[in-house]
């Protein structure tokens, strides 16, 4: 099978639910997002059924990569994502419902909810694409088409304040990055003459390429990719629209869009690192960006009393990791080095499960209208065991805690910054990752030894698949974190 | 599944059933009384002819992360003599904190997850001291200590117990941090294309690591390994955490899982920087003084037993660095001997204090006198744990101190020098061990009448008295014939030392 046939299916199967939506009077709309995830799930399985192109001389290779095992592994993590974001939804449908305007006489008294399952299935296609553009077109159509579709969700909810303050900034800010974007991508082609990535590889690396322009490029991509990753100084957006929007959707935001950000950052960053001509100029830039988001992330979410802030905050952290293991390529690579493109995959896997864990968690206790603050999970593990287990594997792994996969994510990281000897990076993922440890066993330490909040000790309701997810994520961080050749192997 | 697999994912597997719904104390009780019957079959069937320092027996390992740029990384476990004794310390141990533990009706608190860390301590711990991968060594010893940070929060007694898990979690934490740079250092140094620690040793006999990263690698390991230990005077945190975590949690924590560290300073430090040892001997010394004399008379302070028992495990650990500082095989079997000796001792004691406090909850001498009258069981065992601690002949602590001395003064020969100070130094201690453990027991046994309440306080009942008999019981069988498990530490302590001798 063809790979580019796997976005046909996803959009598709976007639109027939959008069809379905429309003509089947469906008596339970939320019928739809268990489509959706069997739709998926489906086009998971075929991942396994790709075959390399039987057509290499097609254009269609010019915009879009022939497929190897990375850009595979970052559209299972951008379908994985989706399936689970959809899980999150079904939980989360009385409180979009109850956000939005009340139906009108006569019509489907869940009027509005089969557009809030249909979308994140259209991002999911964006995110796929981004995993195989190639070529400067392709990445910003499909980075248009991720980011369009967010701003709609992440303001999904317009009764709600702070909902829309997220959609709206994440509109201006999204619409400012990709203007820098496009600017960038006009300087590059004016440098390279080309739009495709190989060629522009050759391009930047000539000894006579004009640097000052090719940097000037370099920056104004940064700049996008920088704000799309939630990197310091462009992450300010990141805490606040993670708090406002819907929690299906902040967990899509933080893991999706974070890895679509990384493969391309990758595609885009790459040429430059490894250009004997810009590679020390783009990687000190790279070195002061990832040295302020690993600080400003995690001791930023030292004082946030908002879980879905907090987790805004530790997105940001794990940016930083990410970036440092890019900020460590040395060029040029010895044969039998640590590539950070590995590194970043890794990361990126492990980063799924556990933030979605966290999420899935966090949207159970919002269904339940149990609240977000610090204070609203005091003592859980009282009232609902299975939660705050669940939640303390996510935690621990989140804080880099051995035998999980968190532990080894970080370790890859730091393992390739001491190889490039990069000591101040060093020093301040250490930082991080202490502040880090502080503030997700903070979280731990109030569920199991603090007194609950409210008098009411029923247990929190969890339905099964959501149930099935939780155990499915928590086993997979503990497998991974004590046989990480489980990931390892998908991508490499 | 290799033996060891099935021996270290037994109590982890036990504890996930916990969570699942399985019956806690049966689970938790079956699971540890076949880690048991696993130790002792791999005891017997551990071939003691082979005389060679981490040459693996019952070996297994499965490759779990090869990328290229990163040491591969294998789930890997095997015995030798040391890891051995060490197990069945573990195993014993595990036993009987588990038998030691209240019924799941009367644990305050969530009884599923009391058992469930109880079986994550010793899980973590039994993975600890087979891991023969640096990576699983380190990372087991994790595992076991997160539920005991938990345990002490959720479980622990007095009010300030949230105070005292904080404390620990800190000191623990920071102390892990400090190791791992350490531990990462050592095989960046070594160049290594592996975890495995066979291999970081045989590379160590190859080239090694030039003298002046070897000093500083092995003062790291010192602080990281020696505040897990509760070296003087990183040890601030050991004390209150014992006084108030839950009994089972004490006695496999200061039992066992204390000796990690002890453990990694001879497995790690002295075949693969023993020029860095040789830098800090002295400082060595001076700490471990600190511990036997400094912590001794601290501990001849403390006016309550809980605390007092919290120091004497501070204090012992000084006589167990003393074997490993003489560098020699007397010495360093002794150390191994004493850890296990050690371990079943103070667990027996901190039964006995639990058993004591569940009758009449605050502990402090004053309260106290003339039980032995009323509790003569209770007095009876608390008599036999008291002589074993101070090491009287008959208990393996003496027959584990005794090559400890004795090493330490031969460890140097050339005059009157720092060791031979200091083996003279920690001489004294076992003055003061007498002191404030014979105190204790005339104070709460013997002497005037009590100010508590005895009608409510029965004596032990058999369940109570099990875990106990079972600790005293390997204790004599060792103190009589140490040869049942210097049979296991001989060959592969000399085998240590004829690696150093190149």
């Amino acid at each position: 099978m063809q790979v580019y046939y796997l976005e046909f299916f996803v959009v598709a199967l976007g639109l027939v639910m959008l069809m379905v939506d429309a003509f089947a009077k469906l008596q339970d709309k939320r019928s739809l997002a268990r489509l959706g995830i069997l739709g998926l799930g489906v086009v998971f399985l075929l991942l396994f059924a790709v075959q390399s192109p039987s057509n290499a001389a097609s254009p269609v290779w010019k915009f879009y990569a022939a497929p190897d095992n990375l850009s595979l592994f970052f559209k299972g993590v951008a379908l994985l994502t989706t399936i689970l974001s959809l899980v999150m939804a079904i939980d989360f449908a009385p409180i979009v419902l109850s956000k939005i305007a009340p139906p009108d006489q006569g019509a489907h008294p869940q009027a509005g909810l089969g557009e809030f399952y249909s979308l994140p299935v259209f991002v999911c296609a964006g995110l796929m694409w981004m995993a195989s553009a190639n070529n400067l077109v392709s990445i910003f159509v499909s980075i248009e088409v991720v980011s369009i579709t967010f701003i709609i969700l992440a303001g999904y909810m317009r009764r709600n304040v702070g909902s829309l303050e997220a959609g709206v900034k994440y509109l201006i800010l999204g619409a400012l990055s990709a203007g820098f974007l496009v600017y960038g991508f006009a300087w590059l082609y004016g440098i390279t003459g080309s739009m495709e990535l190989g060629p522009i590889t050759e391009a930047l690396a000539k000894p006579g390429v004009n640097s000052t322009a090719a940097m000037f490029a370099f920056s104004l991509i940064l700049v996008s990719l920088a704000f799309k990753l939630g990197a310091a100084p462009f992450h300010i957006w990141v805490p606040d629209v993670y708090q406002g929007a819907p929690t299906p959707i902040t967990a899509f935001l933080s893991v999706g869009s974070k890895a679509g950000a990384a493969i391309v950052t990758l595609r885009l960053v790459y040429p430059y690192l490894t250009s004997p001509v810009l590679g020390t100029k783009a990687l000190a830039i790279l070195v002061v960006i990832a040295i302020l988001t690993l600080l400003l992330g995690n001791l930023g979410a030292l004082a946030q009393k908002n879980l879905k802030r907090l987790m805004g905050y530790s997105s940001v952290g794990h940016s930083g990791f990410l970036i440092m293991a890019l900020a460590s390529t040395s060029y040029p690579g010895a044969v039998n080095a640590l590539s950070p493109v590995a590194v970043f995959a890794y990361y990126i896997g492990a980063y799924l499960l556990m933030t979605l864990l966290v999420f899935l968690v966090l949207n159970v206790l919002n269904a339940a209208d149990t609240g977000e603050t610090l204070d609203s999970i005091r003592g859980l593990a009282k009232r609902s065991p299975f939660l705050a287990g669940i939640l303390l594997i996510a935690l621990a792994s989140l804080a880099g805690v051995p035998l999980t996969t968190g532990f080894i994510g970080k370790f890859l990281a730091f393992k390739i910054a001491l190889d490039a000897g990069q000591w101040m990076l060093i020093a301040a993922a250490l930082i991080g990752a202490a502040a880090g440890f502080y503030f997700y066993l903070k979280i731990a330490a109030s569920m199991y030894l603090d007194a609950p909040s409210s008098s009411d000790g029923a247990a929190i309701p969890v339905n099964l698949l959501t149930k099935v997810s939780m155990v499915i994520l928590a086993i997979l961080i503990l497998l991974t974190g004590i046989v990480p050749n489980v990931i390892v192997k998908l991508f490499s | 599944m290799s033996t060891l697999e099935f021996l270290v994912s037994l109590p982890l597997i036990a504890a996930l059933a916990i969570a699942l719904g399985a019956p806690a104390r049966c689970t938790a009780l079956g699971a540890s009384v076949l880690v048991f019957l696993t130790t002792i079959y791999c005891a017997i069937n551990y071939n003691t002819s082979i005389e060679d320092f981490a040459a693996w027996q019952f070996e297994s390992a499965r490759t779990v992360l090869d990328m290229p740029g990163i040491p591969t990384i294998s789930l890997a476990f095997g015995l030798d003599g040391i890891s051995v004794v060490l197990i069945l310390l573990s195993s014993i141990v595990l036993l009987a904190a588990v038998l030691a533990a209240p019924d799941e009706s009367k644990v305050q608190g969530n009884s599923r997850l009391y058992y469930l860390s109880l079986l994550l301590i010793g899980g973590g711990a039994l993975g600890a001291f087979t891991a023969t991968d640096l990576f699983f060594f380190y990372a087991f010893h994790e595992l076991a200590l997160i539920p005991t940070f938990l345990m002490i929060g959720l479980f622990g007694r007095g009010e300030n117990r949230i105070r005292t898990a904080w404390t620990i979690t800190i000191f623990l934490s920071v102390g892990s941090l400090i190791l791992l740079v350490g531990l990462i250092l050592l095989v960046i140094k070594l160049g290594a294309q592996t975890f495995a620690i066979a291999d970081l040793i045989a590379l160590a006999q190859g080239q090694g690591i030039d003298a002046a990263s070897q000093n500083w690698i092995f003062l790291l390991l010192l602080v990281g390994f020696g505040t897990l230990v509760s070296l003087f005077p990183f040890h601030s945190w050991a004390a209150p955490a014992y006084a108030e975590a839950p009994t089972p949690v004490t006695m496999l924590h200061a039992g066992v899982l204390k000796k990690f560290g002890l453990y990694g300073l001879i497995r790690i430090a002295l075949p693969i920087v023993p020029d860095g040892f040789q830098h800090w001997l002295h400082l060595l010394l001076i700490l471990l003084i600190g511990n036997i004399l400094f912590i001794g008379l601290v501990t001849i302070a403390q006016r309550s037993l809980d605390r007092m028992l919290g120091f004497s495990s501070v204090m012992h650990m000084g006589y167990i660095f003393l074997g490993i500082a003489a560098f020699n095989t007397m010495g360093v079997s002794g150390a191994v001997l004493l850890m296990f000796a050690h371990g079943l001792s103070i667990a027996a004691l901190f039964a006995l204090n639990g058993a004591l406090r569940d009758r009449f909850g605050d502990l402090t001498f004053r309260r106290f006198g003339k039980l032995g009258k009323s509790l003569p069981r209770l007095g009876l065992l608390f008599g036999f744990a008291t002589f074993a601690a101070i090491g009287l002949p008959g208990f393996a602590n003496f027959a584990a101190e005794i090559p400890i001395y004795f090493g330490a003064f031969d460890g140097d020969a050339s005059g009157m020098n720092w060791l031979r100070w200091a083996t003279v130094g920690a001489l004294w201690g076992v003055v003061i061990s007498a002191v404030y453990l014979l105190r204790a027991y005339r104070s709460i046994f013997m002497g005037n009448a009590p100010k508590v309440r005895l009608d409510d306080a029965p004596d032990m009942l058999l369940r109570e008295m099990l875990p106990v008999i079972l600790l005293i019981a390997g204790l004599l069988i060792v103190g009589f014939s140490p040869e049942v498990l210097n049979q296991y530490i001989r060959p592969t302590v000399n085998g240590l030392f004829l690696l150093s001798a190149g």
